[in-house]
């Protein structure tokens, strides 16, 4: 070939350039991955990801505290009183609003997470302004279906997956 | 700067190593013949403190480390078989412990300098940079630090700051499992938490390194905040601020001393002394005293993303001080307006830090909302607005000379002469 060479166009320097820098980046990629997922839980938390309780000698207005993944759920056999309140309460003007029916399998049984949504305390049962649940880090206010109703949490408490095994069985996870 | 001195080697070996590795040179030229702004008070130890404040935690770290289990089931009780049954274990853990506090009593006193004589501002604006980024690898160091010992305020702490992750939009709870290791603090946290509890002071150690680095090529501030001009305006670091500093740290030790051997729980939470339990939580969860200023920020506010943003934007806006607060005269001895804000500021800090230990409802939040208000507007404020308003008051003419400078030129005072 004897036409001049344009400084512009791209020479086989420049695909050796990209190409070393490409499969550089790739390898440099694929070591830091495992080292970046190592970090994610191992075989042996994810493996303790279920957990049944016994709930057939909880009394009416009691509740069960269950470890689940390291956290206490909150298994509470609601009076008939306390549903009614939590059913009223639907028609008020949640900060995150969820009707009680969507957050219960069976009415008489509310199944949440017992973290609190704001920074991960623990809140205490049977206190704060709306009967429910009270945050003591910083001041958050649940109602008897979990719901955030005062208070620096964002969201309601969560409800972990469960399911009824038998009358007396719940399996959380 | 002058070097009105310059390093010979004195016999065969010193000429011999001088020309292969001038170790010898080096260190005369940065720590014993290095000029030194003659004018400096008792503000200007607290680098040398901190220095001494960071090896003692490494050693004292290190030796803590042969006896510690990292594991949540032996941790707690590694900690008072090392109080009880380790061979000086409790005055280790001790100076540890109380050095963390330390540590962050210097730093505080150290930053709160720079910002009064303006220690931040050109040519130093990298000098403080590197301190900022100092002072957060200590927070997240010392917050590691403190879950070690695996006490009910250890666990909760842990779980409250790790939270805050959460709070970032759509990836958070994903960086947070991350982060843990798990769906909540338990052994891999703990086991994390402890490597780069021992990593992060290396890496502290490193940047200390630059920080000192940038200090030695732009030289001291000085409390009038004038540039350095001459050989007349400086004194070599050695022996006269190697004997300041040194006097400086042993009453530092004095104080020490005391909360090691008289009062060595006092600035610690006595729930600490019980053992983690992840079902129960702490009726009031605090952080070590260093951090209850942000954590006060943190609850100000009733949102919780923007509680957070703001927690880490009250560190965030140190990293731009150079670049709010333009003016060109330094010290605020002669800035009396300027004045009055720092030390409103100064009030405001400290009260944060009351406030943070206190529940966070009625008069608590309502101060606490203020003080952040205030916070915030120092830097975003009042900054701007000074540096463009502000009139300073007659400054000499330099570090050696008394006479009122009437040459409005601040400029010319102001650059330093340090290439000349």
């Amino acid at each position: 070939m004897t036409d001049t060479i344009d400084k512009n166009d791209p020479t086989r320097r420049d695909f050796l350039y990209i190409t070393t820098a490409v499969f550089g980046a790739t390898g440099a990629a694929t070591v830091a991955w495992p080292l970046i997922h190592q970090l994610n839980p191992d075989a042996s938390v994810s493996a303790l990801s279920s957990v049944e309780a016994d709930i057939s000698s909880i009394p009416e207005g009691g509740s069960l505290k269950v470890a689940w993944r390291g956290k206490p759920v909150f298994i509470r056999r609601r009076t008939k009183e306390e549903i009614n309140i939590a059913e009223k309460e639907d028609a008020e003007n949640l900060p995150h609003p969820e009707k009680d029916e969507e957050r219960v399998k069976n009415k008489e049984w509310l199944v949440v997470v017992g973290v609190c949504t704001h920074l991960g305390c623990i809140p205490i049962a049977d206190k704060g302004d709306f009967g429910g649940w009270f945050c003591p880090c910083h001041g958050s206010h649940y109602d008897i279906s979990g719901r955030i109703r005062k208070g620096p949490a964002p969201t309601n408490l969560e409800v972990p997956p469960y399911e009824f095994v038998n009358e007396n069985i719940i399996r959380i996870g | 700067m002058n070097h009105d001195h310059e390093y010979t080697p004195s016999n065969g070996f010193t000429k011999w190593l001088d020309k292969r590795l001038p170790l010898i040179r080096f260190a005369d030229e940065n720590m014993l013949s290095f000029p030194t702004p003659k004018n400096l008070n008792y503000f200007w130890t607290f680098g040398f403190i901190l220095t001494l404040c960071l090896v003692t935690q490494i050693i004292t770290g290190i030796v803590l480390a042969m006896h510690y289990t990292p594991h949540v089931l032996m941790a707690f009780d590694s900690i008072e078989h090392i109080m009880r049954d380790v061979n000086y274990g409790w005055l280790i853990r001790y100076i540890h412990a109380n050095g963390a506090s330390m540590f962050f009593l210097a730093v505080f006193i150290h930053m709160f300098r720079g910002l009064y004589y303006g220690s931040y501002k050109e040519p130093r604006e990298i000098l403080w940079i590197l301190g900022v980024v100092i002072f957060l690898l200590m927070i997240i160091t010392a917050f590691m630090g403190y879950v070690l010992v695996w006490g009910q305020m250890s666990f909760w702490g842990a779980t409250v700051i790790t939270n805050l992750v959460a709070t970032i939009p759509v990836v958070g709870e994903s960086i947070l499992t991350l982060l843990l290791g798990g769906f909540s603090v338990d052994n891999p946290t703990l086991n994390r938490f402890f490597s780069l509890h021992y990593l992060l002071p290396f890496v502290i150690f490193g940047v200390v390194i630059l920080h000192i680095w940038a200090l030695h090529v732009t030289g001291n501030n000085n409390p009038t905040g004038i540039s350095v001009k001459d050989s007349n305006d400086t004194i070599s670091f050695h022996p006269y601020y190697t004997v300041k500093d040194l006097f400086a740290y042993v009453v530092f030790l004095l104080m020490f001393s005391y909360f090691i051997f008289y009062n060595p729980n006092i600035l610690g939470h006595p729930d600490n002394y019980i053992e983690a339990d992840p079902m129960v939580t702490p009726a009031h969860i605090v952080p070590e005293w260093y951090l209850l200023p942000f954590y006060a920020i943190l609850r100000a506010v009733p949102d919780k993303l923007m509680g957070v943003l703001l927690m880490f934007g009250s560190i965030v806006v140190l990293f731009f001080l150079p670049w709010l607060d333009t003016m060109k005269v330094r010290s605020a001895r002669y800035r009396p307006t300027y004045k009055i804000f720092y030390f409103t500021f100064l009030v405001c800090c400290l009260l944060l830090g009351y406030l943070g230990g206190q529940a966070p409802e009625g008069i608590y939040l309502f101060l606490s909302r203020v003080c952040t208000i205030y916070y915030f507007a120092f830097f975003l404020v009042v900054m701007p607005i000074l540096s463009k308003y502000e009139r300073p008051s007659p400054m000499p003419i330099g570090i050696s000379n008394p006479a009122i400078n009437n040459n409005l030129e601040m400029d010319d005072n102001l650059v330093p002469s340090g290439n000349n």
